[in-house]
C-alpha cells in the first residue's frame, strides 16, 4: 500500500538522511518526496510504498516515532486513503 | 502526487482543531437470541455480543494507527431489550443489564446501548418491566444506556410512557446520589428514535437493521470553528458554505472508516453520522461555533437562527459526501459536554426555555441538562412531553436526558466526569405541572402523520 510520511519541526542537518536510511532498512520504497517551509517548520511529505516492508505497519511507524523523538521532530505515517477521501471525489 | 497543503490541512484538522471519529459503534441483533427461559437468554446474549464484537476494539485501533486519526470510542449497540426479553416474562430485567455490562466488559467498549423499550402508542408486559427495571440497571453498571422511545410524528405520545419517565428519571438519579446523579445522564426518552443511531446514550439497533452493522460517529466542531475564524464578518451565504465545504470533508473521512472497520468486522456497512459533537475540551464546541457567528454568548437572541443555519448546512454538506448519512446527523448541544455551553449556563445566558428552542433546530434534543435535585417527577415529565411535542410536529428526533442532580440546587455544579462532563445546575419554572401530567393516556398523531 502506499502511504504518506510527514516530517515537521525545526530545520536541521540530515533529516532526509536519516528518514531514509530507516526507510531503507526496512525495505520502504520512497515513490515521491516533497519538501517546503509552512510557517517556519521544515515540512517533508514522502510518498511511500510499504508492500514489502520487512517489518509491520505499526512496528515501522514506531521506529519513525523513536527517530522522531531523536530528531526532535514530528514523523507521521498514514495511510495515503484518509487524503484522498477527504480531498478527492 | 497528493497536495503538500491538503495533506498539512488534515492533519492540522486532527492535531489542533480536535477532528476525530467520535465512535464507532456495532449495531449486533439480539432478536435470535430470545428464549423463555431467562438465564439461556442472558447466556445467548453474552455469547452473541462478545462472539460480533471480539475484534471490535483491536480493529478500531488498527484503522487508528494506519489513518492516524484517533477513534476516541467503540462502542455497542443492540436490539432493545425490552423485545429479547419478552419471551422470559420476568419482572426483573436487571440481570439482562449486568449481562451486557459483562459483554461490554470483555470486549473492551466503554459503553453499550439497547437497556431499551419503544412505546410511543403502547406497553407491552415487558416494556413495563425494563422501565421499572432501569433505575437500578443503571445504577448497578457503568457501561449499559438505556432509552425509551415515548412518542413519534406516526403514533403520537404515550403519556403514560412520559409520566413513568419522569418518575424513572428521578429514581436513577436517587440511585446514583452518590455520583451526582450519573445514572440519569445514562438515560434518554425519545421522540421519534432513530435505529441507527451510533450516539449514546440513545444507540439501540433497530428491528429493521441488519444481524451485525458498523455505524460511525464522526465529529468535529472545532474544525468547524476554525474554518468560520477565516471568514468572520464575512455575509451568512458564505457562512454556510464554509461549514457545508468543512462537513463535506469531515464526512468523507467518516465513510472511510465506516468501510474499512466493516470489511475487517465482516459485518454490514450501515450509516456515517456526521454529528458536531462536542467534548468539554477547549477548541470542541458547538457553542463556540455559534458565539464565532457573531454572538456574544450562545443562548442570546439570534443563537436558534445560528444553530438552525448551523444543523442545516452539516447536513448538506453531509450528504453530498456520503450516499449512507444517517443517525442524528446535524449539531449536538449537550450542555455538560461543551465548555462554550457550561460557560454559557453558568453566567446565566443559556437558560432551559431557550435551549427548549434551540431543540426545535438541533439534531436532537435538551441533552445533558443539570437540574436541582428537588425537581418533581412531574416537572421532568413535563418536560419530556414539550420536547416531544416539538418532535412529533416538526417531524425530527427529540429527546431528553436531564439529570436532577440530588442534593444540589441552582448554582452549584455537577460533576459527572470524561466525556460526560459537568454542569451548572439551571432552573426550572417553580410553577407545577402536577395535574397535566396526572391525566395520562395518550396525545394522538398530528394530522401532518397522515401522508400516505
Amino acid at each position: 500500500m502506499r502511504a504518506v510520511l510527514t516530517v515537521i519541526g525545526h530545520d536541521k542537518v540530515g533529516i532526509i538522511y536519516r528518514v531514509s536510511e530507516l526507510l531503507a532498512s526496512c525495505n520502504v520504497n520512497i515513490a515521491d518526496i516533497t519538501q517546503t517551509i509552512l510557517q517556519d517548520y521544515f515540512t517533508m511529505i514522502m510518498i511511500v510504498e510499504t508492500d514489502a516492508c520487512n517489518c509491520s505497519f505499526k512496528e515501522l511507524q514506531e521506529k519513525l516515532d523513536a527517530l522522531g523523538t531523536t530528531l526532535e521532530m514530528s514523523i507521521r505515517l498514514q495511510h495515503e486513503d484518509i487524503f484522498n477521501s477527504m480531498h478527492r471525489i | 502526487m497528493i497536495d503538500i497543503n491538503q495533506i498539512t490541512e488534515t492533519n492540522r484538522m486532527i492535531d489542533a482543531q480536535h477532528l476525530d471519529i467520535r465512535t464507532i459503534t456495532l449495531g449486533v441483533s439480539l432478536l435470535d437470541c430470545a428464549d423463555s427461559d431467562s438465564a439461556r437468554c442472558r447466556e445467548r446474549i453474552y455469547e452473541k455480543i462478545v462472539t460480533r464484537a471480539e475484534q471490535l476494539v483491536s480493529v478500531g485501533e488498527s484503522i487508528e494507527s494506519q489513518l492516524g486519526i484517533p477513534i476516541v470510542n467503540k462502542r455497542i449497540a443492540v436490539t432493545p431489550i425490552a423485545l429479547v426479553a419478552a419471551g422470559c416474562r420476568t419482572e426483573d430485567l436487571v440481570p439482562f443489564a449486568e449481562t451486557l455490562e459483562r459483554a461490554a466488559q470483555t470486549t473492551g467498549v466503554n459503553f453499550i446501548g439497547g437497556f431499551s423499550a419503544l412505546v410511543p402508542k403502547g406497553f407491552t408486559p415487558a416494556d413495563r418491566a425494563l422501565i421499572a427495571s432501569i433505575p437500578q440497571a443503571l445504577a448497578a453498571t457503568e457501561r449499559v444506556c438505556s432509552s425509551v422511545a415515548i412518542g413519534s410524528t406516526r403514533a403520537g405520545i404515550n403519556m403514560d410512557a412520559v409520566r413513568l419517565m419522569g418518575r424513572t428519571v428521578k429514581e436513577a438519579a436517587r440511585l446514583t446520589a452518590h455520583a451526582d446523579g450519573i445514572g440519569a445522564a445514562k438515560l434518554v426518552a425519545f421522540c421519534n428514535a432513530v435505529e441507527d443511531n451510533p450516539f449514546m446514550a440513545g444507540a439501540f439497533l433497530g428491528t429493521g437493521e441488519a444481524d451485525c452493522v458498523v455505524n460511525v460517529g464522526v465529529s468535529g466542531p472545532g474544525v468547524v470553528k476554525c474554518a468560520l475564524e477565516q471568514v468572520r464578518g464575512a455575509d451568512f451565504n458564505t457562512v454556510s458554505e464554509t461549514i457545508k465545504k468543512t462537513a463535506f470533508k469531515i464526512t468523507r473521512m467518516g465513510e472511510l472508516v465506516a468501510r474499512m472497520a466493516s470489511r475487517a468486522l465482516n459485518a454490514d456497512f450501515g450509516i456515517v453520522d456526521l454529528s458536531l459533537a462536542p467534548t468539554p475540551a477547549v477548541g470542541d464546541s458547538v457553542g463556540h461555533i455559534l458565539e464565532e457567528m457573531g454572538l456574544e454568548r450562545v443562548g442570546t437572541h439570534g443563537t436558534t437562527a445560528a444553530l438552525a443555519l448551523l444543523n442545516d448546512a452539516v447536513k448538506k454538506g453531509g450528504v453530498m459526501a456520503s450516499s449512507s448519512v444517517g443517525g442524528l446527523s446535524g449539531a449536538f448541544i449537550p450542555v455538560s459536554e461543551d465548555i462554550g455551553m457550561i460557560e454559557a449556563a453558568r453566567c446565566g445566558a443559556l437558560t432551559l426555555s431557550k435551549l427548549e428552542a434551540m431543540t426545535a433546530v438541533c439534531s436532537v434534543g435538551l441533552d445533558m441538562i443539570a437540574v436541582p435535585g428537588d425537581t418533581p417527577a412531574s416537572t421532568i415529565s413535563a418536560i419530556i412531553a414539550d420536547e416531544a411535542a416539538i418532535g412529533l410536529i416538526n417531524q425530527k428526533t427529540t429527546a431528553v436526558r436531564l439529570i436532577p442532580v440530588p442534593g444540589k440546587g441552582v448554582g452549584e455544579e455537577a460533576e459527572f466526569g470524561g466525556l460526560l462532563g459537568r454542569a451548572p445546575i439551571i432552573p426550572v419554572s417553580r410553577y407545577a405541572s402536577d395535574d397535566f401530567i396526572a391525566r395520562g393516556g395518550h396525545i394522538p398523531a398530528p394530522l401532518n402523520s397522515l401522508k400516505n
